[in-house]
C-alpha cells in the first residue's frame, strides 16, 4: 500500500513553484502564455501586412517612427514586407501553433488525464520549455539583427537562405532564424520523448491504449511524427548552415549571381534538394500543427453533444493513417519544381488518399453532434468552428493537391487562402476551444462566457471574409508574396478586395484582444470554478481546479471505461467519469 | 472520487444497454494494461518494455532520422555533374578496425556484468573506453591526412560530406564515451549485479548503434 507520505509533494516558493518549475501543469501554461506573446507579434507582424496590401504606397509617418528603416520615407519598404511575410510564418507556424498545442496542451493534459502524478521526465520536460523560450528569443532577436529579419518565408528557400551576400536579411537575420529553428528542434525533440515515454509507460491501472480520450491520442501520435520529421529539418540547418559559414555548396548551384551583382564562387550543389529535405519535415509539421487540434476537436464536440464520440476506434485509426501519409506527400509543395510529371501524379496520388481519413474524421464529428442536444458553450463553439474552417479549407486542398490543377493555383492567394483557414485558422479555433475548456482546471476561475461568445463570431465571421476572399483573389491571380498588386493592371479587380480582406482582419486582430483581456482577467476575477464545470467524464476533472502538485490525491485513480459515456442509459447524471465502475451505474 | 470497493471488482453486472444510435462504448476491456507509475499489487504494467530502454530506442530513431536527412542529401548530390570524389584516407580502415574492436569489448563488458563477474566487465569496460578514444583520435588524424592531402571541408561535394558526416558521427560517438564513463563509474563503485545491470545493457546498446552506424557511413562514402 502506497502512503501519502511517499507522494507528499512540500510547498515551494514562489521562483521554484511558478517559474524553475519542473511540474508539468506549470510547465504547460509556461508555453501556452509564451505562445500567445509570440502570437500577438506574429499577429501584428500580419496587421502591417495587410496594410500594406490594402493600401500600397501610402505614407504612414507615424510608422516611420516606430520603424525609421522599414518604413524610411514613410512608404514600407519591399525588403521589410517580406521580412514581415518570413517572421509572420515562421512565429506562427513554430512558435505559437506547435507550442501552445503540444507544448502547451501536451504538457498540462498528459498526466492529469492518464493518471499520472507528472511526466516521464519532469526535469527534461522544463529543459524543454527554457530552450523554447530561448528559441523565442533568438528569433525575435533576427527582427533587430543588422539588415533586418530574413526575406526568404518561412520556407527559408536555397540559394536565397544559403548565402549571406543574397539580401539586406539573409545574414545575421538568417543565421539568428536557423539558430533559433535549432533550438527549437531540440525543445521539440525533448518534449516528443517525454510524451511517448509517458503516455506508454504511466498511464494508471485500467487506463488501457484504448480508453485513452482522443487528445491523448492526437499528442502521442504528434509525438512520433516530431520525433520523425524534426531530425530531418536539423540535418537541412547544418548542411544549411556550412552552406553559410564553411564555404561548402550543397545548396548552391554555379553560375549564381548576389543581388549586388557579383559572382558566387560555390557551385556544384543543389537547390532543390532544400525543398525535398524542408518539405520531408514541412508537412509532417502541418499534421503536427493538426492532430493535437483535431483530438481537442473530438473530445470537446464529444462533451457538449452529450453523445459517445461517434467510432472512437475509426478516429484512432484515420489519425494514424494521416500521420503516415504526411511523410510520403511532400512533393506536391513541389509541383512546379521541375518534377518528373510521372512523380508529380504519385503524389497527386498520395495527397488525395488523405482526403480518406480526413474525410472518416469530418464524418465522424457530423456524426458524433448529429440529433444531439447540442450544448452551446463558447468551448463546443469553437470547436465547431474547427469542423467548419477544416472542412472549407481542407476542401480547397484538393486543387492544390492535385499537379494539374496546382500548376494554374500555385503561389496565388489561393493557396495562402487555402493554408490559413486549414492549418492556422482551425488549429487556433481548437486551441482557443481547448484554452475555454481547460481554463478552469488550470487556474481554478470560469472565463468570461459573454465576451466569448462575441469573440467567436467576430473571429468566425472575420477568418471567413478574410481567406475565403483570398481564395477568390487568387484565383483571380493575385501572387502570392507579391510587395504592391497595384504593380499589375490584371490585379484591378482585387485592389478593392484587398481592402475588404484588410480592414476584416482589423477587424480580426481586435476580437483577439478581447480574447487576451479576458483571459488576463480571468485568472483573478473570473468566477470560482468547480471541480468539474463542464460535467465532462476523464480524470482531470475528479481532481480540484487547479490539481494540487502531484495531480491526484493519496491514491491513484482507477479507471474502469472509456472517456466518452455521456448519456448513458440508466444512469443518474448524462455523464459516467471514467473512474466509476460499472455497479455504481447500476444502482441509481 | 469514487471508493473502489471489493464488490465493484467483483460483482458482475449485466453490460448497459447500448444507446439508441448503436454507436455506443467498445466492449469492456480487462485490465490489460495501465498501472505503469507506481505498480503495486495486482498492477500490471502499462508497457513491456522499461522506460531507459524505451528512451534509449526514442533516442536511436531521432539518430537515425538525422543521419536518413544527410544520406539523402547525399544519394541526390551524388548524381550532381559536379560532383568529384576524393580518395579516402587509409587511417579509415584501421579506425573502422579499431571500433569494431571496441564493440566486441562492450559486448563482453556486458555479458561479463550480466553474469555478475564484475572484475573481468571492468577489464573490459577499460579497454572499450580506450578503444573509442582510439577511433576518435584516429578520425582527427584521418582529418589531418585529407587536409595534408588538400582536401578541404569546401574542395568538392564528396569531401564535405567526408568531413561532415565523420564529424556527426564522432560527435554521437564521443556521446557514447561520455555515457560508457557514467557507466564505468557507476560499475568500478559496484553499483551494477547479475541483478541490476540496465546502464550497462543500454550503454552497450549504443555502443553497438554507433558502430553499426559508422559502417553504414563507411560503406557509404566508400562505394558511392
Amino acid at each position: 500500500m502506497t502512503t501519502h507520505d511517499e507522494h507528499a509533494h512540500p510547498e515551494l516558493g514562489f521562483w521554484r513553484k511558478y517559474i524553475f518549475s519542473t511540474d508539468h501543469k506549470i510547465i504547460g501554461i509556461q508555453y501556452i502564455i509564451t505562445a500567445m506573446a509570440m502570437a500577438v507579434v506574429g499577429g501584428v507582424l500580419s496587421m502591417l501586412m495587410r496594410l500594406q496590401l490594402g493600401w500600397p504606397g501610402t505614407l504612414w509617418p507615424r510608422l516611420e517612427e516606430i520603424f525609421p528603416v522599414g518604413f524610411a520615407g514613410g512608404a514600407m519598404a519591399p525588403e521589410f514586407y517580406l521580412s514581415l511575410v518570413t517572421m509572420h510564418g515562421t512565429i506562427m507556424v513554430f512558435f505559437l501553433f506547435t507550442a501552445v498545442l503540444t507544448g502547451g496542451f501536451g504538457n498540462y493534459l498528459i498526466p492529469l488525464q492518464i493518471g499520472a502524478r507528472d511526466m516521464a521526465f519532469p526535469l527534461l520536460n522544463a529543459l524543454s520549455y527554457w530552450t523554447f523560450l530561448l528559441s523565442c528569443i533568438t528569433i525575435l532577436g533576427a527582427l533587430f539583427a543588422a539588415g533586418g529579419a530574413p526575406l526568404g518565408g518561412w520556407t527559408a528557400y536555397a540559394p536565397l537562405s544559403a548565402l549571406p551576400e543574397m539580401g539586406p536579411g539573409q545574414g545575421d537575420g538568417m543565421t539568428l532564424w536557423i539558430l533559433a529553428i535549432a533550438l527549437f528542434t531540440a525543445s521539440g525533440l525533448m518534449g516528443g520523448l517525454n510524451y511517448v515515454t509517458t503516455l506508454l509507460t504511466m498511464r494508471t491501472k485500467g487506463m488501457s491504449m484504448m480508453r485513452l480520450p482522443l487528445t491523448q491520442w492526437a499528442l502521442f501520435i504528434t509525438a512520433i511524427l516530431g520525433t520523425l520529421a524534426f531530425p530531418v529539418l536539423l540535418a537541412a540547418g547544418i548542411l544549411l548552415t556550412f552552406d553559410r559559414i564553411g564555404g561548402t555548396s550543397f545548396f548552391v548551384p554555379a553560375g549564381l549571381f548576389t543581388a549586388a551583382g557579383a559572382a558566387v564562387e560555390h557551385s556544384g550543389g543543389h537547390p532543390l534538394l532544400w525543398q525535398h529535405l524542408f518539405w520531408f519535415f514541412g508537412h509532417p509539421e502541418v499534421y503536427i500543427v493538426l492532430l493535437p487540434a483535431m483530438g481537442i476537436a473530438s473530445d470537446i464536440l464529444s462533451t457538449f453533444a452529450r453523445k459517445p464520440i461517434f467510432s472512437y476506434k475509426m478516429m484512432v485509426y484515420s489519425m494514424s493513417a494521416i500521420a503516415f501519409l504526411s511523410f510520403i506527400v511532400w512533393g506536391h509543395h513541389m509541383f512546379l519544381s521541375g518534377m518528373n510529371p510521372f512523380l508529380g501524379s504519385l503524389f497527386t496520388l498520395t495527397t488525395l488518399l488523405i482526403a480518406i481519413p480526413s474525410a472518416v474524421k469530418t464524418f465522424n464529428w457530423l456524426g458524433t453532434i448529429l440529433g444531439a442536444r447540442i450544448q452551446f458553450t463558447v468551448p463546443m463553439l469553437f470547436a465547431l468552428g474547427f469542423v467548419s474552417t477544416f472542412i472549407s479549407g481542407g476542401l480547397s486542398g484538393i486543387f492544390l493537391g492535385t499537379s494539374a490543377s496546382d500548376i494554374a493555383m500555385h503561389d496565388t492567394y489561393f493557396v495562402v487562402g487555402h493554408f490559413h483557414l486549414v492549418m492556422a485558422v482551425a488549429p487556433l479555433f481548437a486551441a482557443f476551444a481547448g484554452v475555454y475548456f481547460w481554463f478552469p482546471k488550470m487556474f481554478g476561475r470560469m472565463m468570461n462566457m459573454t465576451a466569448g461568445k462575441v469573440h467567436f463570431w467576430i473571429s468566425f465571421v472575420g477568418v471567413n471574409c478574410v481567406f475565403f476572399s483570398m481564395h477568390a483573389a487568387g484565383v483571380i491571380g493575385h501572387l502570392r508574396r507579391i510587395y504592391d498588386p497595384t504593380q499589375y493592371a490584371f490585379l484591378e479587380p482585387v485592389y478593392g478586395m484587398n481592402q475588404f480582406i484588410s480592414i476584416s482582419a482589423f477587424v480580426l486582430g481586435a476580437a483577439q484582444i478581447l480574447f487576451l483581456v479576458n483571459f488576463f482577467a480571468s485568472i483573478w476575477l473570473g468566477p470560482k470554478a468547480g471541480v468539474n464545470p463542464w460535467n465532462a467524464t476523464t480524470l482531470e476533472w475528479t481532481v480540484p481546479s487547479p490539481p494540487g502538485h502531484g495531480n491526484f490525491g493519496p491514491e491513484l485513480p482507477v479507471v474502469e471505461r472509456w472517456a466518452f459515456d455521456y448519456s448513458m442509459p440508466g444512469a443518474k447524471e448524462d455523464f459516467v467519469m471514467q473512474t466509476e465502475a460499472p455497479t455504481r451505474v447500476e444502482s441509481s | 472520487m469514487p471508493t473502489i470497493t471489493e464488490d465493484a471488482t467483483t460483482i458482475r453486472v449485466p453490460e448497459p444497454v447500448q444507446p439508441l444510435d448503436g454507436f455506443g462504448p467498445p466492449p469492456r476491456t480487462p485490465d490489460e494494461d495501465g498501472g505503469g507509475e507506481d505498480p503495486r499489487p495486482g498492477w500490471r504494467p502499462a508497457f513491456p518494455v522499461s522506460r531507459g530502454r524505451l528512451v534509449l530506442w526514442l533516442v536511436l530513431t531521432v539518430v537515425v532520422m538525422l543521419f536518413a536527412g544527410f544520406s539523402s542529401a547525399y544519394i541526390i548530390l551524388r548524381g550532381a555533374p559536379a560532383w568529384q570524389n576524393v580518395a579516402l584516407p587509409a587511417s579509415l580502415w584501421a579506425n573502422t578496425f579499431v571500433l569494431l574492436a571496441s564493440s566486441v569489448t562492450m559486448e563482453w563488458t556486458r555479458r561479463r556484468t550480466v553474469e555478475g563477474d564484475t572484475a573481468s566487465a571492468k577489464k573490459w569496460m577499460a579497454a572499450t573506453g580506450a578503444l573509442g578514444a582510439a577511433f576518435l583520435g584516429g578520425q582527427i588524424l584521418a582529418w589531418s591526412e585529407l587536409a595534408g592531402a588538400g582536401v578541404y571541408l569546401a574542395s568538392t561535394l564528396h569531401s564535405s560530406f567526408l568531413y561532415i558526416l565523420t564529424g556527426m558521427h564522432g560527435l554521437h560517438l564521443a556521446g557514447g564515451i561520455a555515457a560508457l564513463a557514467y557507466v564505468a563509474a557507476g560499475l568500478f563503485r559496484n553499483r551494477y549485479s547479475a541483478a541490476g545491470h540496465e546502464p550497462v545493457t543500454l550503454c552497450a546498446t549504443y555502443w553497438h548503434f554507433m558502430d553499426g552506424l559508422w559502417v553504414y557511413l563507411f560503406l557509404l562514402l566508400t562505394l558511392a
